[in-house]
C-alpha cells in the first residue's frame, strides 16, 4: 500500500502540485494520465522520493518513506524513468547489473548474478550482455533498463512490499515493444507485494492494461478510480481539451478511444 | 556467471601488468639522470643508508637524497593526478574534465605566484614551506570558492552543471590573476612563475614524498570507497538516486578527495597538465568503465607516466632539464590523439 496525502509541490513560483492525495495498491495496475505539464511526472517522482514535496506525506506500507535511508529505499523501490545517454561505454550486463548495487557491498554476490541473469531473460536482453549500451537502439536501450530497474525489486525482501514507478516509459518504443512492455509490467504488477504505478502518454495502452486510473489536471487530482469509470468524455475534455469518441475494442472489448 | 569471473580476472592481470610496467620504469627512473648509477652503485647506496654509514661518496648521497626521493615522488603525483581525474570524470559524467577543473589547480598556481612576487615582503618565514603551503592555500582558497558560489537550495541534478560552469569561471579569474602577477613582477620573479606553472620535481625530497604519500594512499583508499556510487553515477543523477546513492553526499566527498589529492600534489611540484585527462581515457579504453578498476589502474598509470616523463625531462638535454610539463603534454598529447582514433572508443 502506497499513500499520498495532501502533496503540494512548488518550483519557481508555480505550484506543481495543489494539496494531491491518492492510495495505489498492490496487486494492480495504476496509471497516471493528463496533459503536457499537468503534474504527472512530479507526482510520481514525489511518489518515488526523487522529490521531497513542499508540504505532505508519501508512506510506503504504513512506515514514512521519509525515514528510509536511500539504501533501504533502493531496496524495495525502483524507478524507470525514459532511457538516458551514457558518458562512458557501459557494457550491457555491468548496467543490469547496477540494479543489485543496493543489494550488495564490494563484488556482487551469485544470487546477484543469478537475478541478473533472469531479468536479461525476461527482457530478452541476454544476445547483448557484452555490447555497449551506446550503440542500442532507443528500444533495446529501454528494455535494457526496464531489466536494470526490475533487477532492482526482482525477489521479495524481508516481507516488505515493492514498489516500482515508471515514468513515461514508453518513448523511443515502437508498438510491438510497448505492447510488449505493458504486458511484462502487467504480468510483474499481478504479485501480491508489488505496488505499480506509472505515468503513460498513449490512452489506448492506458484504457487496455491499467486497472486504475488517476486524471491530474492543473497539478490536482480530477479523476481516480477503475480505468472503464474514469475514461468517460466529461474527464477526458477536461484534461486534454479534445473531444473523445469512446468506442469498443472488437477483439478486447475494452474502450478504444479517437479524436473529433 | 563466468563472463564475470573472467573480467574480473582481467582486471586484475591488467593491474598486475600496469604494476610490472611502473616497477620497470621505477627503476629506469633511479638508474638514469644527469649522472648514471650502476645497479651496483644503486645497492650500496641503498644498503650504506639503511645501515646508518656515515661514508658514503658524494654520488650515493646524490642518489639517496635526490635521485630516489623524485623518483617516489614522481610515482606518488602521477597516481594523484591520475586518480583525481578518473574522480572528476566520473562526478562530473563527463570525458573532457580534468582535476583542476573545480579551480584546484589554478588556484594553487595563484598562490605560489603570490609568493614569488610578494614572499618578500612577509614577515612570516615558514623557510622550504611557504610556497608548497601559499600554493597549498591558494588551491584550497579556489576550490572553496568554487563550491561556495555553485551552492543551490535545488537537486543534485541543477548543482553539477553549476559547478562545473562555477570551475570554468573561477579558473579564469585565477589565470588572469597570475597573468597580471607575471607582468608586474622583476625578471627573475617572473621567471620562477613562469617555471612552476610548467611543473618541475627538482624539489623533491623525502619530506615532501612523507607529505604526498601520506595524502596519496589515504586518497587512492578513500576513493575505492565510492567507486561503486560513483558507477551508478554514469547513468545519471536521478538514476544513481534511485539506486539508493546519496548524490549530494557523494559529490562532496569525491570533490573533497580530489582537492586533497591534487592541492597537496601541485604545491610541491607546480601545474602538470595532461596527465590527470589522459590516464582515465587509456585505462577505458584497455578494460572499459568500472570505476573499481579505474581508480587503482589510474594510481598506478598516472605514476608510470608521470615517471617516464621525468625520465625525458632529466636525460634529452643533460645535464640540464626540461620542464615536465612540456613533456607531459608533447608526449602526451600525440598518444592521446591516437588512442582516441580508434573507432571502439566511440560512443
Amino acid at each position: 500500500m502506497l499513500d499520498a496525502r495532501d502533496i503540494v509541490f512548488r518550483a519557481g513560483g508555480n505550484v506543481l502540485l495543489d494539496r494531491v492525495s491518492a492510495a495505489f495498491e498492490p496487486a494492480r495496475l495504476h496509471l497516471i494520465i493528463g496533459a503536457n505539464g499537468a503534474g504527472k511526472s512530479t507526482f510520481v517522482r514525489v511518489l518515488s522520493r526523487l522529490l521531497r514535496p513542499d508540504e505532505g506525506r508519501v508512506t510506503y506500507g504504513g512506515a514514512d518513506a521519509a525515514h528510509w535511508s536511500e539504501r533501504d529505499l533502493a531496496r524495495h523501490r525502483a524507478v524507470l524513468s525514459q532511457a538516458f545517454e551514457v558518458a562512458f561505454p557501459i557494457p550491457v550486463r555491468e548496467l543490469v547489473m547496477m540494479g543489485r548495487y543496493p543489494h550488495f557491498r564490494g563484488r556482487p554476490r551469485a544470487a546477484d548474478d543469478q537475478v541478473v541473469n533472469e531479468v536479461m531473460q525476461f527482457f530478452d536482453v541476454t544476445d547483448m550482455a557484452e555490447r555497449s549500451y551506446g550503440t542500442l537502439s532507443g528500444g533495446e536501450r529501454q528494455r535494457v533498463n526496464f531489466a536494470r530497474v526490475l533487477a532492482q525489486i526482482w525477489q521479495p525482501l524481508d516481507g516488505a512490499s515493492r514498489y516500482l514507478f515508471l515514468d513515461e516509459p514508453l518513448t523511443f518504443l515502437d508498438i510491438r515493444h510497448q505492447i510488449d512492455f505493458m504486458k511484462k509490467v502487467k504480468a510483474f504488477a499481478t504479485q501480491p507485494d508489488v505496488v505499480v504505478v506509472g505515468v503513460v502518454h498513449d490512452l489506448n495502452l492506458a484504457a487496455r492494461f491499467a486497472d486504475r486510473l488517476l486524471v491530474i489536471h492543473h497539478g490536482r487530482v480530477l479523476a481516480d478510480g477503475p480505468t472503464a469509470e474514469v475514461l468517460t468524455r466529461e474527464y477526458l475534455e477536461r484534461a486534454f481539451q479534445v473531444t473523445p469518441v469512446l468506442l469498443t475494442n472488437p477483439a478486447s472489448g475494452d474502450v478504444l478511444l479517437a479524436f473529433e | 556467471m563466468t563472463s564475470r569471473v573472467t573480467s574480473r580476472d582481467a582486471d586484475r592481470v591488467t593491474l598486475l601488468v600496469l604494476l610490472a610496467i611502473m616497477v620497470v620504469v621505477t627503476a629506469a627512473s633511479i638508474r638514469f639522470g644527469a649522472i648514471d648509477f650502476s645497479f651496483r652503485d644503486m645497492l650500496e647506496a641503498a644498503s650504506g643508508t639503511l645501515a646508518g654509514r656515515a661514508d658514503l661518496t658524494l654520488d650515493q648521497r646524490i642518489f639517496m637524497q635526490l635521485r630516489v626521493p623524485r623518483a617516489i615522488l614522481c610515482l606518488l603525483v602521477g597516481a594523484c593526478l591520475g586518480v583525481g581525474g578518473t574522480l572528476m570524470q566520473a562526478l562530473f559524467r563527463n570525458p573532457i574534465v580534468e582535476p583542476g577543473l573545480v579551480g584546484t589547480s589554478s588556484g594553487a598556481a595563484f598562490g605560489a605566484a603570490l609568493f614569488y612576487v610578494f614572499g618578500a615582503l612577509l614577515k612570516v618565514d615558514l623557510g622550504a614551506w611557504t610556497l608548497p603551503l601559499a600554493a597549498c592555500g591558494g588551491g584550497v582558497l579556489s576550490t572553496y570558492l568554487v563550491f561556495a558560489l555553485a551552492q543551490t537550495k535545488h537537486g543534485a541534478r541543477s548543482s553539477i552543471m553549476l559547478l562545473l560552469l562555477t570551475g570554468l569561471a573561477i579558473n579564469a579569474l585565477f589565470m588572469s590573476g597570475i597573468g597580471f602577477l607575471s607582468y608586474v613582477a622583476r625578471d627573475p620573479q617572473a621567471r620562477s612563475i613562469i617555471y612552476w606553472n610548467l611543473g618541475t620535481m627538482s624539489g623533491a625530497d623525502w619530506w615532501s614524498v612523507t607529505v604526498v604519500g601520506i595524502c596519496t594512499i589515504g586518497g587512492v583508499f578513500a576513493a575505492l570507497l565510492y567507486a561503486k556510487p560513483l558507477n551508478a553515477l554514469m547513468i545519471g543523477e536521478e538514476e544513481a538516486i534511485a539506486l539508493g546513492v546519496n548524490v549530494r553526499r557523494l559529490k562532496w566527498i569525491v570533490l573533497t578527495i580530489n582537492v586533497i589529492m591534487v592541492a597537496v600534489a601541485t604545491a610541491f611540484t607546480g601545474v602538470i597538465s595532461f596527465v590527470g585527462l589522459i590516464v582515465p581515457h587509456i585505462l577505458r579504453i584497455i578494460r572499459g568503465p568500472d570505476n573499481r578498476f579505474l581508480i587503482t589502474g589510474s594510481a598506478l598509470l598516472g605514476g608510470t607516466l608521470l615517471s617516464v616523463a621525468d625520465l625525458i625531462a632529466r636525460v634529452s638535454l643533460r645535464p640540464a632539464e626540461l620542464p615536465i610539463g612540456i613533456v607531459t603534454s608533447v608526449v602526451g598529447v600525440p598518444v592521446f590523439l591516437s588512442l582516441l582514433r580508434r573507432r571502439e572508443y566511440l560512443f
